[in-house]
């Protein structure tokens, strides 16, 4: 069986056909060739295929497409505007906030959740910590990880 | 996964007849337990029948004595909520202790008391602060609401509609959270509402109960000394690789005590 959708991918609008089972971060990856979104674990644990549905982060390997119908949805390559990196991706460059770089695109989308959810707070480390915990990185590089989402905070709530 | 029919329902009506016509359906509400288990074929739906469009099913509404949360609110709004946070802030801090933000801003609760699953925390909070589970045709306590390892009331074709909770005079909650998974190896809800006492544990056993003994000794003096001494036996207790079943029985008292002092702090 297959279900018809409409959905917004990065401000673009995309209306197409799939198989009822097809997965979120499967239809991203291999029919709109956005393969910034990565899969790790495939079983909702490691965070690699975060990406945000009506603005909020989570993990597309967990969401049918056909649950998407009327939804929008960004992913890592929608954050750059104009070809500037998002405040995000500029810290993580920064803090040199990786290393091999596979958890990369997850862990920005969720740094951005945990900052839009304490708008206008100043975020500790014990927050930023506790609140990544549905992502992994597996060269454990979470120290510098952590100093890139309490620096970019400070620049989106500059700008905010 | 293997391959289903994909329905996403309207109303409560459309869902039920969704399910009327259906060989082998199955509700979904968040699909934070629902995709993962068919990802591992673990089951086999003819029909996955999806609420999210259901209108109407998402939010908290906070009256001086009782606490409503909708069947399809995510953890992340029941975690958030300012009048929860005021009114049952164990409730709301159980909330947010559950799998990840990402995992919390898609599981919903009336999901995860379906589902049943043995080391849920929101099975604990039912039993714990005495609730009612609301569905589409009747109102079960919570008593009545858990039957064994993912078997509750709900008969075939029932589907949860909201949850309200009585306002306690005091409530907390701990839980003993496997490191990896942030599953409950042992969860315990306590709240006093006047003389009645309530110990709800999940975690531990199949599903969630409570512990009469510990409630006893609570209500003559509402103090975490009260159940410092209280064993509950590790008979028909969970046992993994993660914990025994002994560890489970230590874990109910250890659990009980902390949640009493959070409860009185």
């Amino acid at each position: 069986m297959t279900v018809k959708f409409s959905m917004t991918v990065n401000g673009k609008p995309v209306e197409g056909e799939t198989e009822d089972r097809t997965l979120l971060v499967q239809y991203l990856r291999e029919d709109m060739r956005l393969t910034g979104t990565h899969v790790g674990c495939d079983t909702s644990q490691c965070g690699c295929c975060t990406v945000h549905i009506d603005g909020k982060p989570i993990k597309s390997c967990t969401v049918l497409c056909a649950q998407v119908d009327g939804c929008e949805v960004t992913t890592i390559e929608g954050l750059a505007q104009d070809g500037e990196l998002h405040p995000m991706q500029d810290a993580f460059r920064e803090n040199h906030a990786l290393q091999c770089g596979f958890c990369t695109p997850g862990m920005v989308m969720s740094a951005i959740g945990i900052v839009d959810r304490h708008e206008g707070e100043k975020l500790d480390e014990k927050t930023v910590r506790r609140e990544l915990e549905g992502n992994f990185c597996r060269c454990t590089g979470y120290h510098n990880i952590v100093k890139a989402i309490l620096a970019a905070s400070e620049t989106m709530n500059q700008s905010a | 996964m293997y391959e289903f029919n994909y329905q996403k329902a309207a109303s409560i009506d459309e869902a039920k007849s969704f399910h009327g016509a259906a060989e082998e359906p199955k509700y979904m509400s968040g699909g934070m337990t629902l995709l993962p288990t068919l990802k591992q074929r673990l089951a086999r739906p003819s029909n996955v029948i999806d609420l999210a469009a259901v209108p109407n099913m998402s939010g908290v509404e906070v009256t001086p004595d009782e606490v409503t949360i909708l069947a399809r609110t995510p953890h992340a709004v029941v975690n958030s909520s300012p009048d929860l946070q005021r009114t049952i802030p164990a409730l709301a801090k159980l909330a947010g202790g559950i799998g990840d933000p990402m995992v919390r801003n898609r599981g919903t609760i009336g999901g995860s008391l379906a589902n049943s699953d043995p080391a849920a925390d929101y099975p604990g909070s039912v039993v714990g602060l005495g609730a009612t589970v609301h569905t589409d045709r009747r109102e079960i306590a919570a008593d009545d609401f858990f039957l064994d390892l993912f078997e509750t009331a709900l008969e075939e074709g029932e589907i949860i509609t909201k949850v309200t909770y009585p306002v306690p005079d005091r409530a907390g909650y701990m839980k003993f959270p496997n490191p990896a998974s942030r599953y409950c190896i042992v969860g315990v809800m306590v709240s006093q509402k006047g003389s009645d006492v309530r110990v709800g544990v999940t975690g531990a056993g199949a599903c969630a109960f409570r512990v009469p003994e510990m409630e006893a000794a609570l209500a003559s003096n509402f103090a975490p000394e009260s159940v410092a001494e209280i064993k509950i036996s590790s008979d028909g207790l969970n046992e993994d690789i993660h914990a025994s079943a002994e560890y489970r029985a230590h874990l109910v008292t250890i659990m009980a005590k902390r949640a009493v002092a959070e409860a009185i702090a």
